[in-house]
């Protein structure tokens, strides 16, 4: 974790894009970021919250039996 | 019966006891009272008296029914007596022999409830110690139920509209009749053991009561408790409670419910995520704002240090030392002229040109040093002499010694 770049977002599931959202979250209010990296960071989140989205909008339930073993 | 013939006690007393055995109206009867002057025998055998407030009446029960109670006789309980009116010939007393005991009030389905309910709770099945807490974003969602139940559709609906990420896995069972208490606790089980799900729904639709039974089973009620996967219970209406409420980590009052409580986690992301997005811009927002007054008081900072400045205070200073030079350069300058001025005359004053204006004259050797004294010379000397506009040779007669002074002074005109 924590190597996620802006190319490998759109292949994350729902839980390591919002896992990582708030990890985002987490890293913009606990460290004093050099301006850059500030920009970087928001872009991230930006990019995961849009993913999250996508997810939420095109997500369909899923339903299967249990099988009796 | 002859008209004069007495009978005997024990006569009397099984006639009695024919009359009263033989009378269906006697027999299997149900009385309700109070139980009074209760003794249990050694035997194993029961004694009471069954009151209201004007009456009582005796009875007995044998060993054998005591055993198969639920309820027994307690001292002020009420309780509902099956039984046979029988007549003890021996003691010649009237009593009903029990066949069944019921709790008052409530049928025999809530007596057995109360009677489970009461063990289990005794147990330490229902402690509100053993709950779990619900997974925030249950991502596999157990439900236990009929695949044909309405209330399966509704769990669906609501899951659809909520958790539309979450993925469910139905365990099917039947969910009414005597076959449906073992199926649902395998059902329970078998979704627990599968290690596929992260929250388990027991549900069932609204029923009588007889139909939400299963759900008071107390296979079902330990499945439920023992179950390491948490569970939500939503059987029946929201007045219907049944065992498997108590046992179930969560009681939601309908199924539909449950599904709501299971998806309150998922319901919530859309704002969470726009919470999240609002902070993010938020943030950026101040550290771009913070990063741009910080530039804006370094720019400051760095006009004030720029080098135009220090040139500009550099050509003032300058223009200053320049103005201070120039003013003490021009002072100096006349003093300098002054003094040249009275040098140039001391200078003028001694030039020894002027002595020569004068008609002085310098003899020279042709060495170049001057002849200052008459030894300095020697007859035959080539000596050169100066005069205001040139030289002239001149040769030396004869040196006759020191004393005359006059005589060799060649400067002496």
């Amino acid at each position: 974790m924590g190597t996620t770049t802006m190319d490998n977002i759109d292949s994350l599931g729902f839980e390591q894009a919002f896992a990582q959202l708030q990890d985002v979250l987490k890293r913009i209010e606990s460290a004093d970021l050099p301006l850059e990296e500030s920009v970087a960071q928001y872009e991230l989140g930006r990019k995961l919250a849009a993913r999250c989205q996508a997810l939420l909008d095109d997500a369909e339930l899923r339903v299967r039996k249990l099988e009796e073993e | 019966m002859t008209d004069d013939r007495a009978y005997s006690v024990t006569e009397l007393a099984r006639q009695i006891q024919g009359v009263v055995e033989g009378s269906l109206l006697l027999q299997g009867v149900r009385v309700i009272g109070e139980f009074s002057n209760v003794r249990p025998a050694a035997s194993g055998h029961w004694y009471f008296a069954l009151k209201d407030a004007d009456a009582q009446i005796r009875c007995v029960m044998w060993k054998g029914t005591a055993a198969a109670q639920r309820i027994l006789p307690k001292e002020g309980d009420s309780a509902v007596v099956t039984g046979d009116v029988t007549f003890y010939v021996t003691r010649g007393e009237l009593q009903i022999t029990v066949t069944s005991l019921q709790p008052v009030g409530i049928g025999d389905l809530y007596a057995q409830l109360e009677a489970l309910r009461a063990k289990l709770a005794a147990e330490g099945l229902f402690d509100l110690g053993r709950k779990q807490p619900l997974p925030p974003l249950p991502a596999h969602i157990g439900v236990v139920t009929s695949e044909n139940a309405a209330a399966f559709q509704d769990v669906l609906n609501v899951l659809r509209r909520r958790a539309p990420l979450a993925e469910v896995i139905l365990s099917h069972t039947l969910v009414q009749g005597a076959e449906a208490p073992p199926q649902i606790a395998r059902a329970i089980q078998a979704l627990d053991r599968s290690g596929r799900v992260d929250v388990i729904l027991i549900v069932r639709g609204g029923g009588s009561i007889e139909d939400l039974w299963a759900f008071n089973d107390e296979r079902v009620v330990r499945a439920a408790a023992d179950c390491f996967t948490a569970t939500v219970a939503g059987v029946g209406h929201e007045t219907d409670t049944t065992l498997v409420d108590f046992a179930a980590d969560v009681r939601a009052p309908t199924p539909s419910a449950a599904a709501e409580i299971v998806s309150q986690g998922w319901a919530q992301i859309p704002q969470v995520i726009a919470g999240i997005e609002a902070a993010l811009s938020e943030w950026i927002d101040g550290r771009l704002s913070e990063t741009d007054t910080a530039f804006n008081a370094a720019s400051t900072r760095l006009a004030l240090a720029a080098p135009s400045r220090k040139i500009a205070a550099l050509r003032q200073s300058t223009d200053y030392l320049l103005d201070g030079l120039v003013t003490r350069l021009a002072s100096s300058h006349q003093l300098r002229r002054e003094r040249l001025n009275g040098v140039t005359a001391r200078l003028e004053a001694a030039n020894p040109l002027a002595l020569l204006a004068r008609g002085y004259a310098v003899v020279t050797r042709p060495d170049g040093a001057a002849v200052r004294r008459v030894q300095d010379v020697s007859a035959g000397d080539r000596l050169s002499v100066r005069v205001q506009d040139g030289s002239f040779p001149v040769r030396v007669e004869r040196n006759d010694g020191d004393n005359d002074d006059g005589q060799y002074r060649l400067a002496g005109f």
